[in-house]
């Protein structure tokens, strides 16, 4: 009994770290509508930070205190630089966009910490006077832990007189419910959204600084955190400060209670608990349904024409320069141009759903990752040879998106994003953790071409041939009955559900489709490399999908493709120039967010509206 | 085919080019390439700077005598930002773009199993510097594959060994929920178990690599109430779980030991917060006496104005072992090299290490001892040098862990 009292303690003390992140984001999500991927970069420097401040003056309790309230000062001002430079310049963007342009900020405060402070972990030394612990029950607790439960309800309180009792917080809440109005009443809106992003920045570096008495300073922290408070946020629902707390909660206690009954899959736990909400109350627990910016769009985009005279002689290129440029180029380059064949049809299967769909996904990996897996453990176990092999690779992406499809087409907007997500984390925790069937992360070995096709040369035409002959599908897809009711119910899901047009059958079916070309990609992926490992089912897969999308412009058919030629060619080099290679990138993703926002393809279509 | 023909002419047409140009073929002058890939950026970079920093050293060193061979070494490095499809991306690229002799270097363990297999399929010889899974040379293991650092299984050997003389019996394990953290808590069960058929193992903590939930895992080893504590986690993992269970208590009256704990990756962090009187394998840099060492800490505190961590000297020796094994080789053909480190013997500031020819495993070993605290930080004492050789299984059994292709 005791145990269990002491435990749920300990949960309580996760719980308020987790709170703090989490409700930031929640913040910023609810005003700004920004699904802002770099608050764990927030959070990472708020304890980076906290460690300089408390190196220099942190020997006494109040010392310390200043320490750690002056880091979340500092990061609530970077905040405002990040706000007022960055992300005011395309709120107008599509949504994506902007989780682009943060995700560039990620990579750049990334780098920025590892020149600033070094690789090496820093480990702060504890608070004073609160470095010992205290007997409960016969069991020793951390003073610290119960300082940080109360901090947690400080906050909360804080939060919670701020959001009732203030203009500002009167007019943040205003804004979650219904932004247009609150500007139709004559708010100054840029003001608002600022003072709300320093605030969820704040937050965030308050988290962060709050963790270096019981954790190191670790470049890892980022990344680490910011999936966890995702899923908060999302169990929580999004833009409530409650639903935060609750769901952080809820989540810390059933990890701490996890690691006790079942140590082995804490991994997977966080994530289901994710799904089930979402299947079972998918605005989450404290959440309002989706408000209305995916369904009945008021700009929807022009509708697509099947080809100018320009746009044809792009495809016609493309495919003269695929097939001829073996010829001329070395044997890295077909190697590194196969790379690109196939992640431009994962590239391609994601802008499918994206743009074809209106179904945004963070979740794309886990087909493609199926289709690697699927190819890789039927070497591995069947002892199949690469063509059949192969041709499991989209049975097993279709698979998996017929299976994750059938619940995520029922959400929209961000909550499916986050379900698509949860999903494929799962499906990454289950290939990391079941080692007995997957090889764990130790992956699976073994898997290249067979004889037939083992020069790059061939492999080559191979991948080549095939993910042209999907990516033309796909495009060919987009312009048969199907595309065009699915665009249908992408502009407008209510108007094509009164037609008679059965919405989520149409969503269901291009997710499968989207799945099972992704599947190809991944089996290709699996032979090109060798090997198999969880990293392709993992969120940066995703993210780098994400990219070659965005960077190539959503709104074109060909944007995938000059995104996957562009992400790996820039990475293939930057890579082997630079140790700084994420800060080029990340500046460069910037960059392109901010001077390009239909991406590169938009280049084009920028010049040709120039022409007389 | 015809295009393949096509492509033969324009190739060579080029290359012709180039030769006019540059002269391209290799000579006496030339230097001997090496490949080197290895995760330098995100959150590995503090562990390979130092392994770095180890073989640019003994590059500079061996060239500054006039190389191997009347050639210097040229190392070629990438960054696979430790990703394995990367690494292998950049393994291609070595081999067929900068045309390296050899590759070498990894860190984790999967990325180093992907480009053994690489190595294996292309028939190119890899040296495998860092990475400690079992699996590169018994159950994975390739004709072209030499790994350099002492495995899994056998640092683990090594505590196992001074675990039995502990009285304790009842044992908890705690480690990382991925290939290293379960082979290294089976290989000390089983080696442990061997000798001391009477402990127990009562309970186990698998918490997910870098996500260590520190208070609660604490908890639940306490609840177990162990006489002793098998530890595997490591870097930000380790200085949550120390600090925990410091305050919790978890560590009185308890014997802990600990993998890798003694090497200063991990132990410096933890400055005044080191726990004392563990039993872990490391690296006392600070208290070798031998002169081979002396030379090595000498030299590379001169040239990089900091002490050497345990990659360090995993950097230093693999550059090391391309040296000998090229003096050995004659030449720079992958059928030579390989028969090369066949037995190849070097010595290194570690000592004396054989590559043995059973399984490709180098003997190079790691010092075991007892933590402490000196000066307010974390230092080994009464610590040994294990020589790898004496931890391994007998030839037999390496013979089943290692199926013959």
């Amino acid at each position: 009994m005791s145990f269990i009292v002491v435990q749920a303690i300990t949960g309580l003390a996760s719980a308020a770290s987790l709170f703090l992140i989490a409700v930031g984001l929640s913040i910023v999500f609810g005003v700004t509508r920004v699904v802002n991927f770099a608050h764990g970069s927030l959070y990472m420097l708020g304890a980076y930070l906290a460690f300089s401040f408390t190196a220099a003056f942190g020997d006494t309790f109040f010392g310390y205190l200043a320490a750690i309230l002056l880091a979340a000062v500092v990061v609530g001002g970077l905040g405002a630089v990040m706000e007022t430079s960055l992300l005011r310049r395309i709120y107008r963007a599509p949504e994506l966009f902007q989780l682009l342009a943060t995700f560039g900020v990620v990579l750049v405060v990334q780098d920025l910490t590892r020149m600033i402070w070094g690789a090496d972990d820093l480990f702060a030394p504890r608070m004073p006077g609160l470095d010992g612990a205290i007997n409960i029950f016969g069991h020793a607790v951390p003073e610290y832990d119960l300082f940080l439960i109360a901090t947690a309800f400080v906050v909360l309180g804080g939060l919670w007189l701020l959001f009732r009792h203030t203009r500002f917080g009167v007019l943040v809440r205003a804004a979650t419910e219904d932004r247009e109005m609150v500007a139709a009443l004559g708010i100054d809106q840029r003001w608002l959204f600022t003072g709300a992003f320093i605030l969820g920045a704040a937050l965030a570096g308050l988290g962060g600084a709050l963790q270096i008495p019981r954790q190191a300073a670790s470049l890892s922290m980022d990344l680490n955190i910011i999936v966890d408070a995702f899923v908060v946020v999302v169990v929580g629902g999004m833009g409530s400060i409650m639903g935060a707390f609750v769901a952080a909660v809820l989540i810390s206690e059933l990890l701490a209670f996890g690691v006790v009954i079942f140590p082995q899959i804490t991994l997977v736990l966080i994530f289901a608990v994710m799904a089930v909400t979402l299947v079972l109350k998918p605005s989450g627990l404290f959440g309002r349904p989706e408000f209305t910016t995916q369904e009945d769009r008021r700009n929807p985009d022009p509708p697509l024409r099947a080809g100018d005279g320009l746009s044809r002689i792009f495809w016609w290129g493309l495919l003269v320069a695929g097939v001829a440029a073996p010829l001329v180029i070395g044997d890295f380059a077909i190697i590194v141009l196969t790379e690109i064949a196939i992640l431009a049809l994962f590239a391609a299967s994601l802008h499918f759903l994206l743009w074809g769909g209106g179904l945004i996904t963070f979740g794309h990996a886990a087909y493609f990752g199926l289709g690697a897996y699927g190819s890789g453990l039927a070497v591995f176990h069947l002892s199949l040879g690469m063509a059949p092999a192969l041709l499991l690779a989209p049975l097993a992406g279709a698979a998996g998106a017929l299976l994750f499809g059938w619940f995520c087409v029922r959400l929209s907007g961000i909550y499916m994003a986050m379900l698509t997500l949860a999903f494929a984390q799962i499906a990454w925790s289950a290939a990391f953790q079941w080692g007995g069937f997957t090889g764990g992360d130790n992956g699976i070995l073994g898997v290249w071409p067979s004889d037939w096709a083992s020069d790059p040369f061939v492999f080559y035409y191979l991948a080549f041939a095939v993910c042209a002959a999907v990516i033309w599908g796909l495009r060919h897809t987009v312009f048969s009955p199907f595309g065009y009711t699915l665009r249908a119910t992408r502009d407008s899901a209510l108007r094509s559900a009164a037609i008679g047009v059965d919405v989520t059958r149409h969503r269901w079916l291009a997710f499968t489709l989207a799945g099972a070309a992704a599947g190809v990609a991944g089996g290709f992926f699996a032979f090109a490399k060798g090997s198999v490992f969880p990293e392709v089912l993992f969120v940066s897969t995703s993210v780098d999908g994400l990219v070659m999308v965005l960077l190539g412009g959503v709104q074109s058919l060909a944007g995938p493709i000059l995104g996957a030629i562009a992400l790996t060619e820039i990475e293939t080099e930057l890579t082997r120039l630079t140790d700084l290679w994420q800060l080029c990138l990340g500046i460069l993703i910037i960059l392109l967010v901010v001077v390009l926002p239909h991406g590169l393809a938009g280049l084009s279509a920028f010049m040709r509206r120039r022409q007389p | 085919m015809l295009r393949m023909r096509i492509r033969t002419h324009i190739t060579a047409a080029i290359a012709a080019l180039l030769t006019l140009t540059s002269a391209s073929i290799a000579t006496a002058q030339d230097p001997i390439r090496i490949g080197e890939v290895n995760s330098y950026t995100g959150p590995l970079a503090s562990f390979t700077v130092p392994y770095r920093n180890g073989w640019e050293l003994a590059v500079e060193q061996i060239n500054a005598k006039g190389g191997v061979l009347g050639r210097k070494l040229e190392v070629i490095s990438r960054d696979d930002g430790a990703k394995p499809a990367d690494a292998v991306k950049f393994a291609e690229e070595l081999v067929r773009r900068e045309k390296v002799d050899l590759i070498a270097g990894t860190f984790l363990s999967h990325i180093g199993l992907a480009v053994a297999d690489f190595a294996a399929r292309n028939k190119v010889l890899f040296v495998a510097a860092e990475p400690l899974s079992d699996a590169i040379v018994w159950a994975k293991g390739n004709d072209y594959t030499f790994r350099l650092r002492p495995s899994t299984y056998m640092q683990a050997a090594m505590l196992a060994e001074e675990a039995a003389k502990l009285p304790a019996k009842r044992w908890a394990t705690v480690a990382p929920n991925y290939e290293y953290g379960q082979s290294a808590v089976k290989a000390f069960q089983d080696v442990l178990k061997g000798l001391r058929p009477d402990v127990e193992f009562v309970g186990q903590q698998w918490p997910a690599l870098f996500k260590l939930d520190a208070g609660a895992t604490v908890q639940a080893l306490a609840q177990a109430k162990p006489d002793a504590i098998f530890n595997v986690t490591f870097s930000t993992d380790l200085a949550k779980l120390v600090r925990e269970g410091q305050l919790r208590g978890l560590f009185k009256d308890r014997q802990v030991v600990s993998l890798l704990t003694g090497e200063p990756e991990y132990l410096d962090p933890l400055k005044g917060e080191a726990p004392e009187g563990w039993i872990v394998t490391g690296y006392p840099w600070q208290g070798i006496e031998d002169a081979a060492h002396k030379a090595f800490l000498d030299a590379y505190s001169k040239r990089f104005n900091d002490y050497p961590r345990a990659g360090s000297i995993v950097g230093y020796n693999t550059i090391l072992t391309i040296a000998a094994m090229l003096e050995k080789a004659g030449s720079t053909d992958t059928g030579a090299m390989v028969a090369a480190m066949k037995n190849l013997e070097l010595d290194t500031p570690f000592g004396p290490i054989t590559y043995r020819a059973l399984d490709h495993q180098s003997t190079m070993g790691a010092y075991v001892g007892r933590t402490a605290k000196v000066d307010g930080k974390g230092v080994m004492v009464d610590f040994r040098y294990a020589n790898g050789a004496d931890y391994l299984p007998d030839d037999a059994t390496v013979r089943k862990l290692r199926p013959a292709k």
